[in-house]
């Protein structure tokens, strides 16, 4: 077990350290921030103290070792549009995104359990059907026009939902959140909305999937011969081994959700960590754009990890051993 | 008896939605101010936004024009030495009264201001010679050189007041930190409110950045209340759900509507919208000084460009009027020049740059290309309204007097780093006047660069006329405004001969508004709260 966290936190690191050097030079290789930071009215001296200022005057590699230099010491930079340090940035950003990716996690799951479990195992019903053929429609559907739909449908012509932005917010543990109140929750629906329907029926077809294949298999036929009630059978033995799908596949859409879910937070304009990159690389804010990558990197790192844990705790056949990747 | 009842109630119920309207106003803005500090970026997001917290000793009105703001009065020996007489009875929100120590403490941090990003208004103060305050009510300013705009350009440096940092006797001595004792303010310091005092219509209740910024009103305020108890500001930078928004009752008034979805608030009578045209001129800067240039293909291997036959053929090839009927539904003014009819340095009357590619053919033939040559047009697809559009357009007038020509359309991301590094042969170009003067293009884009970089900055082309660089460097200096005035008329009659500019039209700014209110649109396309008015 120790050999096995050893081994991944090595892997980690050089994961880390392999996309600081990409991401660094890409940004890099775009273009020069100070053509869009300063005015063009701006005499030469200014623009020069500007560039020294942001250390844009040493050579790329004398930069990236400072960058990583004070990246060691938890110092990733300051903006350079924002003129306020990277971390804060981002954090700040971060309960915006953690609430919203939360709450249609959550939806997700709660709705696509019962729905998928129920096509699965029913497949020739009626309402089994019309649940499949749901969720191919739910899965083409581009996710920005999807947005705007419900947009139009819940704000403009019916008016019972704010169009976007996010609502009011109270302070919790330290951080700012608005799902403790009306105002917030209001402004959450839409785009909760939005950004579960995808995995909802990701989840859907993968538990029907699972659970229809399940059914043919010996150990519920055993079971089921053994005279256990179906309800157990299904809780406690296919529920349980068709889990193992969903939570990979949750795990890591719960880390794209965190780091990209840029469509939905640019279409409602939700003040998140997406919207943040979007805009930073719109304005080649080169600390931003890098100290996120490496912070959406050290998230999914970390989701790996307990999505594998998860696995061991769910599958007594899993066991956590030096090999594993 | 019952008609007039029912009269008065309907009218009675109006004016009491008229009431409970007039407490809050909500706007959608299209970009996000980055800072509440109001010498951290001189942008327009950041000008606009601040300028409703803080003012300047003079100020622009919606055409740029400028008034007494906390100068009630100044005046000019005619040569570098101004004195401003200070407005009596002004505080600043926290009831500290404002006087002379605040200008020069303002001045002083412009010169100690570690955060800002360049040209974020030293430009203006570091010309200062020298500053004095004879008495709390007055301020003498000498300047290094003439500078005839100064007036002008104290319009857009935002009075901050003393207290926000511990001093002794505050002077303009910038080498011994001008009698501050503790750290100058950063731009961090600003936006939780505690050193965002000034003395604007406006306070600040909250800045949170992504979210939204919220404003209440300043019941001291020297200039009469704001009909608005507090004004929210929410950043909806994608013009589709802008406009939803504004649909669905979210928002009273939201800033640059789509072209194209604007039929669908017009004629629409909860709805109003307001077009005005700005000093933004949208044009195309042509590589005139190099043998080759790296856009351009021809037989005989030379720079095409570098002929004035040329390029007057360019200007002669394309239907300035079809591009504003169809591409920009008539939202914009065609250009003759680099600044709208009746602004100052303006000519009389906009010259008509005509369309006659007939002629064009001709003047190309006379030039030695006849048969044409190759050119890409560069330009930005995220910065103009409908910029690669109107590139493209150009492109097919030129393919049709014979010049091959394409498109090369990007991010702004890419383009201006490339175009500062010279690396087009036909770019598009946008500017404002920030100070509503035609010597703000003038002397930034068509003037032979000086050494320290203050003209000439974007000429890009590496256009050099002596007789046009005599009159604007000329110009820039003169006190006597009729004087200057006419410099920069003939200043712009020189260049537009030259033809390596070509202007194609002015951008207007558009709003869209709720019906209950009234919206007067700036030329500098400042969004403000001061703008609207609930509507008689």
């Amino acid at each position: 077990m120790t050999a096995y966290f050893l081994q991944r936190l090595i892997q980690s690191i050089a994961v880390l350290l392999a996309v600081s050097v990409v991401v660094f030079f890409a940004v890099y290789g775009i273009g020069d921030p100070i053509e869009l930071l300063v005015p063009p009215q701006a005499s030469a001296a200014e623009r020069l103290a500007l560039i020294k200022r942001l250390g844009l005057d040493q050579p790329v590699w004398h930069q990236y070792f400072t960058f990583l230099g004070n990246a060691l010491s938890g110092n990733l930079g300051t903006s350079f549009v924002h003129g306020v340090p990277v971390v804060s940035l981002i954090l700040g950003r971060l309960p915006a995104t953690l609430e919203l990716v939360l709450l249609s996690m959550i939806t997700a799951a709660v709705v696509s359990v019962p729905l998928g479990l129920y096509a699965g195992l029913n497949p020739d019903s009626r309402p089994a059907r019309f649940i499949m053929a749901g969720t191919v429609i739910g899965f083409s559907l581009p996710s920005f026009w999807k947005g705007m739909m419900l947009v139009l449908l819940f704000s403009v012509w019916l008016g019972w939902l704010p169009t976007a932005g996010r609502g009011e917010t109270v302070a919790f543990l330290g951080l700012q959140t608005s799902l403790f109140t009306w105002d917030g929750l209001e402004h959450l629906i839409l785009p909760t909305l939005n950004l579960a329907i995808p995995n909802t029926v990701l989840m859907v077809r993968l538990i029907a999937a699972g659970a229809s294949e399940a059914t043919t298999q010996d150990y519920v036929k055993f079971a089921r011969a053994k005279g256990i009630p179906r309800r157990r059978i299904v809780n406690r033995h296919i529920l349980r081994n068709i889990l193992i799908p969903v939570v990979t596949v949750v795990g890591i859409e719960f880390g794209s959700l965190v780091a990209f879910s840029t469509i939905t937070e640019t279409v409602f304009s939700w003040p998140g960590m997406g919207k943040l990159l979007i805009d930073s690389i719109y304005q080649l804010d080169r600390p931003v754009v890098v100290a996120y990558v490496m912070l959406t990197t050290l998230l999914f790192v970390g989701v790996n990890l307990i999505v594998d844990v998860l696995y061991a705790a769910l599958d007594p056949r899993v066991k956590l051993s030096g090999g594993m990747t | 008896m019952t008609k007039n009842l029912f009269a008065a109630s309907l009218l009675a119920t109006t004016l009491l939605a008229g009431g409970a309207h007039a407490q809050g106003l909500k706007i959608a803005l299209s970009s996000e101010p980055t800072a509440i500090d109001p010498h951290y970026h001189d942008v327009t997001p950041n000008n606009a936004m601040t300028s409703h917290i803080f003012e300047g000793l003079t100020r622009q009105d919606e055409k740029q024009g400028i008034h007494p703001a906390l100068a009630a009065s100044w005046d000019n020996d005619g040569a570098n030495r101004w004195t401003f007489r200070l407005r009596d009875g002004v505080t600043f929100s926290d009831g500290t009264p404002f006087t002379s120590e605040d200008v020069v403490f303002t001045f002083c941090r412009t010169l100690k201001n570690e955060t800002a990003i360049a040209g974020s208004f030293a430009d203006v103060t570091a010309s200062f010679a020298s500053v004095e305050a004879p008495d709390a009510k007055t301020v003498v300013i000498t300047t290094k050189t003439p500078e005839p705009l100064l007036a002008n350009f104290l319009s857009t440096v935002r009075i901050l007041s003393a207290s926000i940092a511990k001093h002794d006797k505050i002077t303009f001595d910038v080498a011994n930190n001008c009698g501050v004792t503790s750290p100058w303010p950063v731009v961090g310091d600003f936006n939780d409110g505690k050193l965002a005092l000034g003395t604007g219509p406006y306070k600040l209740k909250s800045y949170v950045r992504g979210t939204g910024i919220t404003l209440e009103r300043n019941e001291t305020y020297w200039g009469g209340k704001e009909p608005w108890e507090s004004v929210q500001f929410v950043p909806v930078p994608n013009a589709g759900p802008r406009l939803a928004g504004l649909l669905a009752g979210d928002y009273d008034l939201i800033e640059n509507p789509a072209a194209r979805d604007l039929g669908r608030v017009k004629g629409d009578k909860r709805f109003g919208i307001a077009i005005t045209p700005s000093t933004r001129v949208i044009y195309y800067q042509l590589d005139v000084a190099r043998e080759q240039s790296p856009f351009v293909k021809t037989a005989n291997g030379k720079n095409p460009l570098q002929d004035v036959r040329v390029r007057e053929a360019i200007s002669l090839a394309i239907d300035r009027k079809a591009i504003i009927d169809r591409l920009m539904d008539g939202m914009a003014a065609q250009a003759g020049e680099f600044l709208p009819t009746g602004m100052f340095g303006a000519l009389p009357t906009q010259p008509v740059l005509r369309y006659d590619p007939a002629a064009a053919k001709k003047l190309l033939a006379e030039a030695g290309y006849a048969d044409g040559f190759q050119l890409t047009i560069s330009t930005t697809n995220d910065r103009y309204i409908n910029d690669s559009q109107i590139a493209q357009a150009v492109a097919q007038y030129l393919n049709q007097i014979g010049i091959k020509a394409d498109v090369d359309a990007m991010t702004r991301t890419l383009y201006f780093p490339r175009r500062a590094k010279k690396e087009f042969s036909m770019s598009v170009g946008g500017w404002t006047s920030a100070s509503g003067e035609a010597s703000s293009f003038l002397r930034q884009w068509a003037a032979t660069p000086n050494a320290a970089g203050t003209l000439g900055g974007s000429n890009y082309g590496g256009y050099k006329n002596e007789a046009f660089d005599k009159l604007i460097y000329e110009a820039v200096a003169t006190m006597d405004d009729t004087k200057r005035s006419s410099l920069l008329q003939e200043a712009t009659k020189t260049v537009m001969k030259d033809y390596a500019f070509i202007p194609l039209h002015f951008e207007a700014g558009v709003w869209a508004h709720k019906a209950g209110l009234t919206f007067t649109g700036r030329s500098d396309q400042f969004t403000l709260a001061m703008s609207a008015r609930p509507a008689q």
